[in-house]
């Protein structure tokens, strides 16, 4: 049933278990350091945070590209009597994701002042990022419960403990808004698990619930509802997004990266892994609906993104548009709109989380995001200008940078799945560059003041924390292959699995070059 | 020696790359001169490829060169290379780029002389260069794509490079953001050709039989709204003449020569696939704009919006040739637009350089004694853009027209529309030629006028010369001397061939040359001599440009803000309205049960009895059942 002790790459090293526990040992470590030394709290932590991020390096090196199986897998038996255990595994739709949150954690931490408290800040931090491997990593229901609901609370700390003048009413609407949502997810869990049991016995793992789809349609349709409640909401799709522009522009600029590259993640993730996985029909049957919510952000985030005033609300709404595309992508159910979904994950996480970083820069600056007491600052500051452009260039899906690539994948897969969906989403790009060059107008061009005038140019300390963010844009724009190349098993299985299990059937390509002007038309199959 | 092809963008990428580390360093004038031999270089580059084009073979499909760099967007069955293809389309596009792009560098040397910004503009220059040949080199629709929106950005930088002024700065934006709603179009036809033929890569779509009628005609005009965005056509041409606002150079090189004839060369390239109903709205298209820009250059002051209605203009005669089917003759006024149009731009520079940046033609006047070379090449550029033969122009506009009469169902109109275009052309270039270099001195003592330095007048010379016999690339006169027909043969799948006699021919010809002469007499009389009186000839309907552009600027500040500032607060209201509703009604519903807290021990008590007994009720009624 369950294959124990399971390793399946050479070491038998458990290193996914490993970079769970480093970080959350580096919380305890932190929180045991003498209140006397404030300035050791962050660079400690950065080295717990650091060995995580390097064992997620670890893993990608050593991940088997052409390989669609879980790898690293890890049993150990948790709660017997329930057939809960600990489990976790990397496969190509989590691994990115993984790689993402460990190399984002030890930047924002070494790079983002906290201005107090450094060690509560740290150890928050270091739990957040244990707390995020786990539900990436969770292959077992339970499991990632614990970990999907252990996240919220370091993200309401920090939010509520270093955030801006509204911080606890974002704090708690963050909360509570998502707490909502996993309530009725926690409910399906325990039904899926227990309708699930059968002669078999009761079990909480993800691959052997996929494996039986023992529950009746309706059933199934139901804990999906649940499942993908507690997942838009995180997402956040439209209309349950109003969470997400007071939490981002309330949260301290470490809080607004990792919520943006990270824990969004964890609702585009889940839908992947345990909606389409755990309920291929109830996806199918669900498809339209969801893909027109995803469709409706990318337009509707848009608009309201370009009548912001505040920058950093302005960005937050754009991350309703962006992801948006990628809750289209997954629910058009072709190879290259999944691929296109989880690579735009990451680099959503990229040039959203280099966003943040900017506004959060020019905050530090100016102490101000309000995008009408800014003016001309690319004249006072044009290297802070030229990375701004950057990544904005990135964001608004300029090909040569990495959001291009995710957007394009998606838009040509869905395309063959949903036609008219793609088309409108598409009108997208318009409205992307609309919105960021109108406030980039505002606050990089025109005439500056005396008080634009003396905004300092940005330090070498930034530019090596800007630096990683505006290489992994160039890299994945210019070679996204290696990332393509392992995505794409993951996600071939993933779609054979939803075609094994409903009635939806993927759209054969056509053949490239017809050399027979007869076979024009005919379907293949 | 075609396999030398990636370093034809490689060059202005390096020089690229060493602008943007070491730009300030190097500083004025070397940062110009690395860029300058960096395009110098890339057209040297271009010159041997085609050299080793033309020794291959034409006829056994040999002069079609693929190189592949590397697997760019590999996803199940979607294959994106980073590949070049080299053929006879694509290198021709990329001669001239290369050549009028180093002239523009050289004079830029000159022109952005004490700029603060100095290195960044060449920095710019070079990033666009390397984009404007990646998209003439793509062998893919979506490499095309990357240099397609390359350009589109560079022209952004290069619009608002000088930011701090507002005009500027929003005239940038508007060029991108018009641009993106073509670029909406080249996304959605990529996603259907790719949905229909299984490729993007050129080569194989040529080999693809034809779509089904209605996709195929969807794809043509969604390539139209992409080329239409890029090439300013309408509705989407209001952006071009705003684009003014950048360093005229740019004007020259990128509003002029090179990135709005990126339109032009993508439904070219794609022309496989056009259908025939598409091909007439193109057509259409084509010609309606080349008549409304053209009357609304006649109204011009700005010596700079003159020339940029004027681009409008003739890209609008390309855009009907491709309508009508004669894509070498679309190919031939894209070369020869590119030499005189750079031409007329760099002079109007070059006169704005002198005159201490005045625009207004109405300030000028007899400058050809301050400014003899400035004045004897644009007057070269003006008889070849007039359509005077043996210049240039001449022979490009003639082949559109001719072609424009044999179309199939409304050749005669599209014919006439550009007969009038021409006349209008003639009568506009001539009104600017006479108001900036002949008539009587209209500025001030202290404006100085000067001829401008050499790194300037050198190109102004080069492109004179290639504007008066540029023409040579195709002559009529004799078969074999249609060169870049035959050249380009093997790029389309059913060459385009006149049908029409030699006595239609030389008649079409010699009315066109009238027409050509009709108008310049026209301005000859109204603004040379002054017989006709001037103060109508200018009417504010076309000054302002038939009101299109602020027609757009009213819906888009008046429908457009309210929609999304309607959408804003609906968000702000009603969806974070309800969540903030679920909270206070929770709060609400707290404070309503909350007296039952009260703290007193009597009140618990009862409680607790009415709860006991309520239970014993149910269980024995349960028992009943």
């Amino acid at each position: 049933m369950i294959e124990l002790f399971a390793s399946q790459n050479a070491s038998s090293f458990p290193v996914l278990n490993a970079m769970i526990i480093v970080p959350a040992m580096g919380a305890l470590v932190v929180v045991l350091l003498p209140n006397s030394r404030p300035e050791m709290m962050r660079p400690i932590g950065a080295i717990f945070a650091s060995i995580a991020a390097a064992m997620s390096l670890y893993v990608m090196t050593q991940f088997s590209s052409h390989d669609a199986a879980f790898q690293f897998e890890s049993i150990q038996s948790w709660i017997p009597a329930l057939g809960i255990n600990w489990h976790v595994g990397v496969d190509g739709i989590s691994l990115w994701l993984v790689v993402l949150t460990g190399l984002i954690t030890p930047i924002v931490l070494l790079g983002v002042d906290p201005h107090h408290d450094p060690k509560p800040y740290t150890a928050w931090l270091l739990l957040l990022q244990a707390g995020s491997f786990g539900a990436f990593l969770a292959l077992d229901l339970f499991l990632f419960f614990v970990m999907f609901e252990i996240v919220l609370v370091p993200m309401y700390m920090l939010i509520g403990g270093w955030g801006y003048e509204d911080r606890r009413y974002a704090a708690t609407k963050f909360f509570l808004y998502t707490m909502a949502g996993s309530a009725l997810m926690l409910v399906a869990i325990v039904s899926v698990a227990t309708l699930s049991a059968g002669d078999q016995g009761i079990t909480f793992s993800v691959i052997e619930l996929a494996e039986r789809q023992a529950l009746s349609t309706n059933t199934a349709r139901l804990c999906f509802l649940a499942f993908a409640l507690a997942f838009i909401i995180k997402v956040p799709v439209f209309p349950m997004h109003t969470w997400l522009p007071d939490a981002h522009t309330q949260a301290p600029t470490a809080g607004s990266v990792v919520l943006a590259a990270v824990m969004l993640k964890l609702g585009t993730y889940g839908l992947l892994r345990f909606g389409l996985y755990l309920f291929p029909e109830a996806s199918v049957w669900s498809a339209p609906t969801l893909a027109t919510l995803g469709v409706i952000g990318v337009i509707y985030g848009a608009i309201v993104a370009a009548m912001q005033k505040d920058l950093k609300r302005l960005v937050a709404y754009s991350s309703v548009a962006h992801m948006g595309f990628i809750v289209l992508g997954i629910f058009a159910f072709t190879t290259q709109s999944l691929e296109g979904g989880v690579l735009q994950m990451v680099n959503h996480g990229l040039s959203t989380g280099a966003l943040f970083l900017l506004v959060g820069m020019l905050y530090e600056r100016r102490k101000t995001r309000a995008i009408e007491e800014l003016s001309g600052i690319q004249s006072a500051a044009p290297i802070f200008a030229g990375f701004f452009t950057i990544v904005m260039l990135s964001s608004i899906g300029v090909p040569g940078l990495n959001g291009f690539v995710g957007e394009f994948l998606v838009l040509i897969g869905s395309y063959e799945t949903r036609r008219w969906w793609t088309i409108i989403a598409a009108a997208g790009v318009i409205l992307a560059a609309l919105y960021l060059l109108w406030a980039y107008q505002r606050v990089f061009h025109g005439e500056p003041t005396p008080t634009d005038e003396a905004t300092p140019d940005l330090t070498l300390r930034e530019g090596l924390i800007l630096a990683p963010f505006v290489a992994g844009i160039l890299f994945l724009g210019i070679y996204p292959k290696p990332l393509l190349d392992r995505i794409e098993p993951a996600v071939d299985v993933l779609i054979a699995h939803i075609e094994d299990h409903s009635d939806y059937e993927r759209p054969s390509p056509a053949a490239p070059v017809v050399v027979d002007l007869d076979q024009l038309g005919e379907d293949g199959h | 020696m075609v396999e030398l092809v990636w370093l034809i963008p490689a060059l202005p990428l390096i020089g690229f790359v060493l602008l943007l580390v070491a730009g300030n360093l190097l500083g004025e004038p070397r940062a110009g001169w690395i860029a300058t031999i960096a395009a110098g270089a890339s057209f040297l580059v271009t010159l041997t490829v085609f050299v080793g084009l033309l020794g291959r073979d034409s006829h056994s499909g040999e002069r079609s060169y693929e190189l592949v760099l590397f697997e760019w967007l590999p996803a199940g069955s979607l294959q994106v290379d980073a590949g070049f293809l080299v053929d006879p389309l694509s290198v021709t596009m990329a001669l001239f780029v290369t050549g009028v792009g180093a002239l523009i560098h050289l004079y830029s040397i000159g022109y952005m002389h004490g700029d603060p910004k100095y290195s960044k503009f060449f920095l710019y220059l070079n990033l666009f260069l390397f984009s404007m040949l990646m998209l003439v080199f793509g062998n893919n629709l979506v490499v095309t794509f990357l240099g397609w929106e390359g350009v589109g950005a560079c022209s952004y930088f290069l619009i608002s490079f000088w930011h701090h002024r507002e005009s500027a700065a929003t005239a940038g934006k508007k060029a991108f953001v018009t641009n993106r709603v073509g670029d909406w179009g080249f996304m959605v036809a990529t996603f259907a050709i790719w949905s229909a033929l299984g490729t993007v890569t050129y080569t194989e779509i040529a080999k693809s039989p034809a779509m089904a009628a209605t996709t195929g005609t969807a794809v043509s005009l969604l390539l139209l709204v992409a080329a239409a965005g890029k090439s300013a056509q309408l509705p989407l041409s209001v952006w071009l003449p705003d684009a003014m606002e950048g360093p005229t150079p740019v004007s020259a090189m990128v509003h002029a020569a090179t990135m709005v004839t990126s339109g032009v060369y993508l439904l070219v390239r794609m022309n496989n696939v056009l259908t025939d109903d598409a091909l007439i709205v193109i057509a259409v298209v084509g010609a309606a704009t080349a008549l409304f820009a053209a009357l609304c250059a006649v109204a011009q002051h700005d010596i700079k919006k003159v020339l940029a209605y004027s681009t409008i203009s003739q890209l609008g005669y390309m855009f009907l040739a491709i309508g009508s089917g004669a894509y070498v003759a679309a190919i031939f006024h894209v070369i020869t637009h590119a030499f005189f149009k750079a031409l007329l731009f760099l002079g109007s520079g070059s006169v704005i350089h002198g005159m201490g940046d005045e625009q207004d033609m109405r300030k000028m006047g007899a400058l050809r004694l301050a400014m003899p070379i400035t004045a004897a090449t644009f007057i070269a550029g003006w008889l070849a853009i007039a359509g005077v033969p043996p210049f240039a122009g001449f022979w490009s506009k003639d082949e559109i027209l001719l072609a424009a009469w044999e179309q199939k169902n409304i050749g005669p109109l599209l014919w006439f529309v550009g007969l009038i275009t021409a006349l209008l052309t003639a009568y506009y270039m001539s009104r600017q030629v006479f108001l900036v270099f002949f008539g009587d001195q209209r500025w001030d003592e202290e404006a100085h006028p000067h001829e401008s330095s050499w790194t300037m007048t050198t190109p102004l010379c080069i492109l004179a010369g290639a504007a008066i016999i540029g023409g040579a690339i195709n002559l009529p006169l004799v078969k074999d001397w249609l060169v870049l027909e035959h050249f380009l043969e093997p790029v389309f799948n059913h060459p385009h061939q006149f049908s029409s006699g030699t006595t239609t021919k030389v008649a079409l010809a010699v009315i066109s040359v009238c027409a050509g002469l009709a108008g310049i007499s026209i301005a000859i009389l109204s603004w040379l001599t002054r017989r006709i009186p001037t103060d109508r000839l200018e009417p504010e309907f076309l000054e302002n440009a038939m009101h299109v552009d602020s027609t757009y600027a009213r819906v888009v500040a008046g429908i457009g803000t309210t929609g999304f500032q309607a959408a804003a607060d609906i968000d702000k209201q009603i969806v974070d309205g309800a969540v903030n509703g679920v909270g206070k009604l929770t709060m609400r519903m707290a404070q309503f049960i909350r007296p039952a807290q009260s703290g007193y021990i009597r009140n618990y008590a009862i409680g607790v009895a009415v709860g006991a007994l309520a239970i014993v009720v149910l269980l024995t009624w349960g028992l009943l059942l």
